[in-house]
């Protein structure tokens, strides 16, 4: 079937292994090294022809030492043996007691290999070109109104490599390939947007399985609807989300709150809460980092853990918190694969992966017809939340108003805002239908990572809802 | 690896250009370091070095572009490789081009202060834990400082093109940040306030403490106010984000691709009178200050609108080609991705009233210290917005109980014709943009 990709590491273990002897010279106590080596390419196709083609590399290394409490980090893009060690050096001085010298013996259990089919730096620019050429016709052929088509095309392939003074030295080689058309359509009151993206953890395999020009026109009929919509209503509603439409939800909601440095800090609305329901006993939450080929797939964390299945909620029940190596540590627990960050540049802290609810026993059509007066939304934007009140925002991209059990008339764009803790016990219905949704990329603290969310046809019993109408 | 000057690596590549081709490279090298402070201690030490190269490569209107992280001569030849490869996929653009110098004379200010790169450990780590330490000091229900942050950085960067553009510029500026965690009756509300600056001396740190503990303290005990449409007064910071959405729509790129509402209404009234929006690079006072724009154009001062009339876009080379205008010098760049346009420095022309008497002026209304959700909620093209708000009621002209968990949504063509008031309270925000509270009439406020 694939071919495993050469797992050969981006540096020499005895290179790592000097240079992770240094870091720990002055005194530290642990120390990691992280190598990065990133290639991507994207092109974007815009009012009809190729706006531009653009191809990036990055390659560096991050330096963590630890002593007690304490953490010390340098970055390098600067490879060579001298430049490690003066990185290493950098790490190594925020620990200030007296020097030392330490064994440090690394085992590669991991050098774990993507399984990709079709590498998409080995496909010609050409067929890329194509792709973008074909949705971009897909969409303008959906509708007369349809007066702006901007189609993107990007591929990433990231490899790292993960050492530390534990004797970890795991590799992974993370390739993901994204496909997204933005579509504007011109009506009487002005214009309206519509989008749609694809993405997986896999490479140029990716057009096997998903037709760009049905996509083009998922995109362009958004953009249409919305065309004739009215003013979404304001104040609080019950709000079905359209399955795989708002995995967000739960990402914003308490996601986020689950993270075990924020919970450290007393920066959560859900810090002490272990054991307690927390949310309707309809729901279970689960972050997965091990889901094949989803947006937030991966073979190791940043800090070289292997990712896992982590249930954060069951019933209703908070059973546990996602964890880093530090905060792991620091509770005398294994960590669960959710250490991450943007690149070898930065520090890691806990991050989610692949972040759903799953299925419950109703059926989707049930959940509307039960629904007397609503908002139906079958995608939801980005959002943000406030960890420490759980208060969070996002904004609706495709919605429609419910009257009498039955989906109407199209809403324009409005945001949806709620507080985490009171969304989760007020869901009232879960549907049998669970599906992922688009891939995201999720900011934290100024860091951007590649997240999955995905949830079944719901029900939020009240949920505010800020338009401009009555 | 010797360690070259970044014009000369830049000179050496632009001279490499074939027959036909237009090269434009862009380079940087810096450094940072960034301490975290947790209860009285260092919680992280970071510094690191960075370096970028960016090229645009262009024959006869086709543009290939390709970047990287690093001056490694491999990945530097690999890099303008790349950048030859990917303009042979592009289609032709008759106004694509490198920026040809204009004689516009570049402001020359200063704007580097050396003393920033002196700055040492002991004293960055002195301040990370100083802020931290009077953030608990200043509140007794404030428990705890999720983040009290020193970072202070320095870069350079070359532009040089076969048009004649060669410019290398430095510059530096240090930051604190605390956000401290406030409880009270079982609740949390966490503030965040920070500072910028291009000296040590310059960096507020009792505003810091400040605003970051009162914007946790003041939203103890706020409740979801009732749906209804009431007069807004957003405090400077947020109208700089609203206003900044407006100037968004404003910019070359938008108008040409018929993405901005406001793409077709040159010379007509857009807001109320009393508001006069430009972007001045050029006023030092700013922290977005800059000689040259991202194509290496003279910064320069543009009047965007004035007293409520739309007076300019802001262009770029390309965008200024399209529309038949010149470039505005309003190219914005970083290394690793090609121009775009927007604003560098934006202010406002202030009023006259100080903010208790904007606050007086108002029966019933709420005063808005915060938004979210504003990259989701409001939409560039149509000029939709509806984002998450939090701040304060007011009742009978005086600030009154806290509120969260509303949202307020409008249009940005409606928001600007409802401006009742401009603010006499006029500061430059850490970001560099020159902002007064501004008072709206008429918005749609949501809650229970």
């Amino acid at each position: 079937m694939s071919e495993d990709l050469a797992p050969e590491p981006l540096l020499d273990p005895s290179l790592v292994e000097t240079t992770l002897r240094v870091a720990l010279a002055k005194g530290g106590e642990w120390a990691e090294l992280f190598a990065e080596d990133r290639q991507s390419a994207s092109s974007s196709f815009d009012e009809g022809r190729v706006d531009s083609m653009s191809s990036s590399r990055d390659r560096g290394v991050g330096i963590r030492v630890t002593v007690g409490e304490i953490t010390g980090f340098a970055h390098t893009s600067d490879l060579s043996s001298e430049g490690l060690k003066e990185a290493a050096e950098v790490a190594a001085s925020a620990a200030t007691s007296s020097s030392r010298t330490t064994a440090v013996a690394l085992n590669g259990d991991g050098l774990a290999s993507t399984r990709v089919k079709m590498l998409p730096n080995l496909v010609s620019k050409e067929s890329k070109v194509a792709l973008l050429r074909r949705a971009d016709e897909a969409a303008r052929s959906a509708g007369g109104s349809i007066s702006q088509v901007t189609v993107g095309y990007s591929e990433g392939r990231r490899r790292i490599l993960v050492a530390n003074t534990a004797g970890i030295f795991r590799a992974d080689d993370q390739v993901r390939t994204l496909f997204s058309v933005n579509c504007v359509a011109t009506g009487d009151q002005g214009l309206q947007t519509g989008r749609e993206t694809v993405g997986y953890t896999v490479g140029y395999e990716l057009f096997e399985e998903n037709d760009v020009a049905a996509l083009a026109e998922r995109a362009a009929n958004r953009a249409i609807t919305k065309l004739r919509a009215r003013p979404a209503p304001s104040g609080e509603l019950p709000v079905v989300i359209k399955n795989g439409g708002g995995g967000v939800l739960f990402h914003e909601a308490c996601g986020h709150g689950l993270e075990a440095d924020l919970v450290k800090k007393g920066a959560s609305v859900f810090k002490d809460r272990i054991g307690q329901q927390v949310a309707s006993p309809l729901v279970t939450l689960i972050d997965d980092g091990t889901m094949g080929v989803e947006w937030g797939a991966l073979g190791i964390d940043d800090e070289g853990a292997f990712t896992r299945s982590n249930t954060l909620i069951e019933n209703g029940v908070l059973t546990d918190y996602m964890w880093d190596h530090l905060r792991s540590k620091d509770a005398g627990r294994v960590p669960s694969g959710n250490g991450r960050r943007q690149s070898y540049q930065h520090l890691p802290m806990v991050r989610m992966t692949n972040t759903f609810v799953t299925n419950g026993e109703t059926e989707p059509a049930d959940v509307i017809s039960d629904t007397t007066h609503g908002v139906y939304v079958a995608q939801l934007g980005g959002g943000q939340v406030n960890t420490a009140t759980g208060d969070f925002v996002f904004g609706m991209t495709e919605a429609y108003l419910i009257e009498n059990g039955e989906i109407t008339e199209p809403l324009r764009e409005g945001n949806l805002i709620g507080n985490g803790p009171e969304v989760l016990k007020n869901i009232d219905v879960i549907a049998n239908d669970f599906a992922m949704g688009s891939p995201g990329t999720c900011g934290k603290d100024g860091q951007g990572v590649p997240v999955g969310d995905g949830q079944p046809t719901l029900r939020v019993s009240a949920l505010t809802v800020g338009g401009t109408a009555a | 690896m010797t360690r070259r000057e970044l014009p000369d690596i830049a000179r050496e590549i632009v001279n490499s250009a074939k027959d036909g081709e237009e090269i434009e490279v862009a380079l940087s090298r810096g450094r940072s370091t960034t301490v975290n402070a947790y209860r009285g201690e260092v919680e992280s030490l970071k510094s690191g070095s960075s370096q970028g190269v960016g090229i645009r490569i262009i024959i006869d209107g086709c543009e290939g572009f390709a970047s990287a992280g690093s001056l490694d001569p491999e990945i530097v030849s690999e890099v303008v490789n790349e950048a030859r490869q990917n303009l042979t996929f592009a289609e032709k653009d008759p106004h694509q081009a490198i920026a040809l110098p204009d004689g516009v004379e570049s402001p020359r200010l200063d704007l580097f202060d050396r003393s920033v790169i002196g700055i040492s450990e002991k004293e960055k780590i002195a301040i990370a834990i100083d802020l931290e330490r009077r953030c608990l000091a200043r509140d007794k229900r404030v428990t705890g400082v999720r983040a009290s942050t020193w970072s202070d950085s320095w870069a350079e960067f070359a532009l040089v093109s076969t048009a004649g553009i060669a410019i290398h510029e430095e510059g530096g500026n240090c930051s604190v940040g605390a956000q401290p965690l406030a409880e009270e009756s079982g609740e949390t509300q966490i503030g965040y306030y920070g500072d910028m600056a291009r000296r040590l001396e310059d960096l507020d740190l009792d505003k810091v403490v400040v605003e970051a503990v009162d914007g946790a303290t003041s939203l103890l005990g706020a409740t979801k106010p009732a749906s209804q449409r009431v007069t807004v007064i957003f405090e400077p910071s947020v109208a700089a984000a609203f206003l900044g959405v407006v100037a968004g729509s404003l910019t070359g790129d938008r108008v040409a691709k018929g993405r901005s509402p406001f793409a077709e209404r040159m010379g007509e009234t857009i807001a109320v009178a009393d508001l006069t929006l430009f972007d001045d690079p050029t006023d030092e006072r700013s922290l977005g200050a800059e000689n040259y724009d991202g194509e290496g154009l003279a910064a320069r001062r543009n009047d965007l609108i004035v007293s409520g009339s739309l007076n300019t876009f802001l262009h770029n080379s390309y965008t200024a080609r399209r529309l038949g205008v010149i470039s505005t010098g309003s190219a914005v760049r970083v290394v690793r991705s090609r121009p775009g346009v927007g604003m560098h420095a934006m202010q406002i022309l202030p009023g006259d009233r100080t903010r208790e008497e904007l606050i007086h002026n108002v029966r019933n209304g709420i005063f808005v210290r915060g938004v979210n959700g504003l990259h989701s909620g409001v939409n560039p093209v149509s000029g939709d917005f509806s984002v998450g708000a939090y701040g304060h009621r007011i009742v009978e002209g005086s600030l009154g109980e806290p509120f969260r968990e509303a949202t307020i949504a409008s249009t940005v063509q409606r928001m600007l014709l409802d401006i009742v008031e401009v603010g006499g309270d006029f500061e430059f925000l850490p970001g560099g943009t020159g902002m007064s509270s501004l008072v709206i009439a008429e918005i749609a406020l949501s809650g229970s």
